[in-house]
Order: structure tokens, then sequence, then C-alpha cells
């Protein structure tokens, strides 16, 4: 993003002086692509190589422990290979980390899941309003205006022992105690907060099927159902796919919601991204990063599955989409 | 592209964060050393870094001083509400050995943190009339016997009765043991008006109330967190006695079950709606639940006592903040004088005043006119002068996460108080040790 403005001299200037070379000449091309690329690549290492390597590195060390005779803390720090990773694989902290393992996926499945449907709802809402539809569109999207440790706020005072919550439900749940009522309670604010960032994206995708192809369908006799089934679903699939990938990644590290809603060291809704920070806040780095490369394994694991399987195309759109139309157009000639 | 490269770089922003607090740290090797021996000296302009100034008062007093030393002014950084956040700043600034804070206003628990870590200065103790405070407020400024951080505001804890209720069952004086408590409890419920009321209540939910209400219910049964050396002595009778105090009530429904999801404001509101009989809470909640704007059904209609015991009076623990100099500020005479002066009887009295917070000094407890503005001025000096300090554990952060989970199981029914307290003995111990 930043290095699209960095080189306009010669983007401007080159294909001026030599239009014809630059296209001819393959090596030419290259290193013009280079050369437009490199700023991108050095802010690209520089907030995200940098930080990375930093944080393996420290996780692959430990402060020192201990008091000295006068009570000062011992100072300097040594390296210790991977004993931080093992640490957390071993004895109590795995017990706690398979724990926060399990809470991180199950909150990210159970969440997506109740977003996508929720969210295409909202944005079928949203295409299909008639009247009204800046207001709905905007009341919509309130949620995800909201910072999420604000919302975590407001649905703690909701929660609480006689919060709007018990009152509704006519219950006595104490949803911020441990137990599955706190997982419940992560959910709900989760999906209330970012059902509408789904649902946002899926509009988007959903307003540039052309409303031809519904004509035809209609002309042919199929239903809403098949409709949505056969036209709707297939050509929204790019769009909610990249909601997909995002939400998931984003809900695989949750962090604010269980911290400020239920509270720290709760195992119920304990996450991965929760034993970093407490590491961290009690000044352990290395064990901190160790828990945070972890994470960053995972995160990108599961990135990689997404793109892989599923076919969540968010880095080449507009590659794909060109080599579509040729096939297309390929097609077209040899019918 | 740039989307995938933003979720990536907010993800690995946090990682950033994370080892470049590292880094600062591993550099520091030596050079605190030399700034926490150094000399308190050097004049001039410095900021002191403190939670939110909430009455103004605070801006109030650094207005005056700097109107008295216009070459020495004071500047007021607040930092976030929440006190962790606080923490984390001020350990940030300090492992970046950053001249920017001065002072440090910190919480009676850190500052055996601060202290060994060489981030604030030891204190000149002969500078202060200390023998004019509360004993174990200014303990709490101590870290092996040596003055860290002078007692600014304090805070104890205290048994919200309600003396109507109390006064209509025939029950004449606040109970002073756990078994009064109970016993004027059961004929406050005798009446069928009141037998959905609760009996107790403290800050039971999984936080540092916890640890406070855990503590006081130990103390109060004759035990000990820590011994005299720092050696825990949660496996003992006293303190398996003070769990089970906590454990038996909810069990027998006299702490409601709600309870166990209360922090300080969850309990204000239940206390001031009328659902409590008793309650264990900060002297704040005094204003408050006297309002007679109708925001409280309790105005006028209840006491302060100390806290009640297992066989006598009850133990409460402190609370309350310090100030302390930064290790790695210029002008620290500047910064020793402002202390003083944020001390003294006169500011302390301004700052009673406008913000009700306990002061340090004793003399103001017994001020005929404070006591008159502040009923519950003389219980809560009898509660600071009978309390003792949380576990001053350089790990502080793990001591009482290792204290919160030992209660919560406890409590929750999730382990036995033997067991509870056998684990939690096992973790101090290695805690603890030096």
């Amino acid at each position: 993003m930043t290095a699209t403005d960095a080189p306009p001299q010669a983007a401007a200037g080159a294909p001026k002086k030599q239009p014809s070379t630059a296209k001819s000449d393959p090596q030419k091309h290259g290193r013009l692509a280079l050369l437009l690329l490199t700023p991108t690549f050095l802010v690209l290492a520089l907030v995200i190589g940098y930080p990375l390597i930093a944080a393996i590195r420290e996780s692959l060390y430990q402060k020192a422990e201990g008091v000295d005779e006068s009570g000062f803390v011992l100072e300097g720090e040594r390296f210790v290979g991977i004993d931080n990773y093992s640490a957390i694989f071993t004895g109590e902290s795995a017990e706690r980390f398979w724990n926060a393992f399990f809470n991180t996926t199950f909150f990210t499945v159970t969440t997506l899941i109740l977003e996508i449907v929720i969210g295409v709802t909202m944005a079928l809402v949203m295409h299909h309003a008639l009247r009204g539809k800046g207001l709905v569109r905007a009341s919509i999207l309130v949620p995800w205006a909201i910072p999420t440790a604000v919302s975590a706020i407001m649905w703690q005072f909701i929660f609480t022992a006689d919060g709007v919550a018990n009152e509704v439900l006519n219950s006595q749940i104490l949803w911020t105690t441990e137990g599955f009522q706190a997982k419940i309670a992560v959910i709900i604010a989760d999906v209330w907060k970012t059902a509408p960032f789904v649902g946002l994206l899926v509009l988007a995708g959903l307003q540039i099927i052309p409303n031809d192809v519904y004509e035809a369908a209609r002309v042919d006799g199929a239903s809403a159902w098949k409709q949505f089934w056969r036209i709707t679903l297939p050509l929204v699939k790019p769009a909610l796919l990249v909601a997909i990938l995002f939400r998931g990644l984003d809900a695989l590290r949750m962090f604010d919601l269980p911290f400020v809603m239920i509270g720290q060291r709760k195992q119920s809704v304990e996450t991965l991204s929760m034993l970093a920070q407490e590491e961290a806040s009690q000044l352990r780095i290395g064990p901190a990063a160790a828990y945070a490369v972890v994470l960053f394994v995972y995160v990108s694991l599961i990135a990689y599955a997404f793109v892989k399987l599923l076919g969540a195309d968010v880095i080449g759109e507009a590659r794909a989409r060109a080599k579509e139309t040729k096939q297309r157009k390929a097609k077209a000639v040899t019918a | 592209m740039s989307g995938k490269a933003r979720v990536r770089g907010a993800a690995l922003l946090a990682v950033a964060a994370v080892v470049l607090a590292g880094c600062g740290d591993s550099g520091s090797d030596g050079g605190g050393e030399n700034a926490a021996s150094g000399a308190l000296e050097g004049r001039g302009p410095i900021k002191f870094a403190t939670g939110k100034d909430t009455s103004g008062n605070m801006q109030k007093l650094v207005d005056e001083w700097n109107g008295e030393h216009p070459d020495e002014k004071v500047e007021i950084v607040e930092l976030p509400e929440a006190a962790d956040e606080q923490r984390n700043q001020m350990i940030q600034n300090a492992q970046a050995q950053s001249k920017e804070f001065t002072i440090l206003n910190l919480d009676v628990v850190w500052t055996a943190e601060f202290a060994a870590n060489r981030w604030v200065m030891q204190l000149p103790e002969d500078q202060f009339d200390l023998e004019n405070f509360l004993e174990p407020a200014v303990n709490t400024g101590k870290y092996r016997d040596n003055l860290y951080a002078v007692p600014v505001y304090s805070d104890g804890g205290l048994l919200y009765y309600r003396k109507d209720l109390l006064d209509a069952a025939g029950v004449t004086a606040p109970p002073k043991t756990w078994a009064e408590l109970k016993d004027a409890c059961a004929k406050v419920k005798a009446t069928p008006a009141n037998a959905g009321l609760g009996c107790y209540a403290g800050q039971f939910d999984k936080y540092e109330g916890l640890t406070v209400n855990f503590s006081e219910a130990v103390q109060s049964a004759g035990g000990s967190i820590l011994d005299e050396s720092g050696k825990p002595t949660v496996n003992t009778q006293e303190a398996k006695d003070g769990l089970n105090f906590l454990v038996d009530g909810v069990k027998t429904k006299e702490i409601p079950d709600a309870a166990i999801t209360y922090k300080e404001e969850d309990g204000r509101r239940a206390f001031q709606d009328g659902q409590l009989i008793f309650h264990r809470q900060w002297p704040y909640q005094y204003a408050q639940a006297n309002a007679t704007d109708g925001s409280s059904k309790v105005a006028g209609k209840f006491q302060v006592a100390p806290l009640p015991g297992k066989d006598g009076p009850g133990v409460s623990t402190l609370g309350g903040h310090n100030f302390a100099i930064s290790a790695f500020a210029d002008n620290k005479a500047t910064a020793l004088d402002f202390i003083k002066f944020f001390t003294s009887e006169e500011a302390q009295k301004s700052n009673l005043l406008a913000t009700s917070q306990a002061p340090t000094r004793a003399s103001l407890y017994d001020d005929p006119d404070m006591i008159k503005q502040f009923p519950y001025l003389t219980t809560l000096k009898e509660s600071i002068l009978n309390a003792v300090p949380r576990p001053q554990a350089v790990k502080y952060g793990d001591v009482t996460a290792a204290m919160q989970e030992a209660a919560y199981s406890a409590m929750t029914g999730e382990a036995s108080t033997d067991d509870a307290l056998a684990e939690l003995q096992t973790k101090l111990e290695s805690l603890t040790a030096q």
C-alpha cells in the first residue's frame, strides 16, 4: 500500500521513453518490475520480516530468574534453545496450552459458522431492501464500528448476574463464571460484532451479480431457493471466501472479548493470545514470544489450508480473472 | 495483497511490541544498577505518571506547587484507568530506561517488583516524618526494610451492614466473629420479608479482588499467606479455616450464588439495591450507598464496622497507592521535594475532602471536622492499623494468580479446600524461592 505512491516517476517515465522495448525485452521488463516492487519489499521486510525474526530469536532466550542477596533481580538473558517451546508442551502448561488451543479453535469454528449464516442473511436483506436502504445498511454496520474492548464491556453489563440477559431469559445464569455458558457469552458477543463485517463483504459480492442472470433464471422457472443456491451462492463465493478467511484469522487471534468480558485465567474461555499476553505481562518475554510464534504458525497453516483447499483467492484475484476470461474466449473460439 | 499483509501485519505488531520490549530489557545490564544507587540530585521540570485524576484535586495541588516553584514545574501524565495498563506503561518506560516519568504513582502491591528490578530509587527515610503515618501503609512502601515509595493513599476493608435490619431482628451490635455474623444473618432472615436476602458478599470474581478477600479470610482466621521471613504458610489449619469460611458460605448459600461474579461495582449495586445484609467493601461505597438521589435504596440504613474474624476481629488487607521516583529520570531532588509536598498534612487533607480517598497520615483520622464529614474514618483507621499487606513478592503477578486460582477453584467446588491450598503452597514455594 505504501509502495504504490513511492515510484510514480519511474512508472510515469519508463513507458514514455521506451514503450516498445519495455514490453518486448523480458529482462528489462523484469528489472523495471523489481525496481517498482523494491519499496514494497523494503516496507514489508521492516514491518513484517523484522518483528517476525526478532520474535523467533527472542523465543529462544530466557531472562535470568531469581534475585541476588540484597533482593535485586538478576539481569541478563541466556540462550535456552527450544526450552521455551518444550515448556509449552510439557506438564501443567501443556494442559493449559491444549485447553487454550481447543478454545481458540472452538471459538473460530462456531463463530465462523454463525457469522456466515447471519452475515449472508444480512447481506440479502441489505441487498433487497427497497426503502431505507441506506438506513438499514448503516444500522447493521453499527456493531462493527464499535471497538471490541468497548463492546466487551457493554456485553459484560448485559451478562452480569442481574443483567439484561438474565432478565430477558428469565434465568439465573452466571455467565461470567467458568463453564460452557461463558463460551456461549463470548460467541454471542463476537457474532454480534463481526457478522456485519461478513454481511458487508458479501453485500459487495452480491452487488456485482448482474440482474439479467436472475431474469433468465426466472424465465426458466427457477424457484427463489434454487436461484439462491445455483446463482447467488456460486457467484458470491469469492467474496464470501475472503470474508471467511479474514474472519477466521481474526478469530484465531481472539483476545479482547474473553479477556475483558469474562476475565483472565478462566479455563473455559482462555485463548492462545491470552497465554502469550499473560507471559508478556509477567515479563517472561521468551516464553511469551514462543507462544506468539506457535500461534503464528497455527494461523499460517490455517490460512494456507484455506487458500489451497477452498481456493480463497486473496492475492491473485485479478490474475485468475484474467486467465478465466482468456479461457472463456478460447472456449468461445473453439465452440 | 495489502489486505492480507495488513492482517498479518496486525498480528505481528503485537509480537513486535513484545519483542521490542524484550530488546530494551536485554540492553539494561549494569545501567540500572548505577542509576538506582545514584543520589537524588538535580532540579528542574519533572513529569508525574499516575492513574486518572478523577476529582481534579491532583491538578489543583500541582498548580499550587507550580506557582511556588516556577523553575521546577510538575506535569501530570495520566495513564489508562486500568491498573494493569498503568503498570505496563511504567514497566515499558523503565525497560527503555526512559527519562519520561520522574514520579510514579504505584499501587501498593507493585513496590517489591519495582524495587527489585531497580526501576525506582531507594528513598531516604530520615527525610520523611514517617512516624506520623499509619505504620502498615508505610510498610507497603518498603522492600527488604528499605523505603522505596512513600504512602499517599491508603485503603482498608470495612464490613458494611444493614443496621435497620439488624435492629429489627434485635441484634444490637455488629458481628465481631464469623459465627456472630451467621447468627445475625439467620435472625434477620427469620422474617419472611427478608428471607430472600443474601447474607454476605465481597469481591469473589477471579481477579485481584479475590486475592484481597481470600487473604483477609486467611488472616482473620489467624493465618497468613507468607510468614515474616517470606515463606508461604497456606497449608495450615488457620488458612484452611479461612478459606472454608468462604467455601462453606457458598455451599450454605449464605454467600449468594451471584457473588462469585462480583467485582467491587457489582457488589455495590447489590448492596445499594438492598439485596445484601453484610458486605465487605472499600470505603468508597459509603458515600454512594448513602446517596439520597434515589440511586440507593439503603441510604441512611447501614453502618460500617471492622471486618469480623474467626475468633475475634478480622484482619483487613491493605490497598492504596505510594509515590516512587524513577531510577532513570533527571531532577530527582525536585521529585523528592514534590513528594514531601504531596504527602504533607494540608495536601492530604485537601485530597481527602476532594476524593474521600483514605489518607496515610494518622492525624487526619482523628480530626473532628473530617470525622464529621466522613463518619467511617474511625472504623477505617482501626481497620488499616490492623491490616496486613498482600504478599510483597517480586513475582507478585504470579503469586496473585496462584492465590486466585486456589480460592476460585475451592469456592466453585472444583477442588477441595485441602487440595487447593496444598497446590497453592507448592506454587508459592517455587515462586518465592530465592
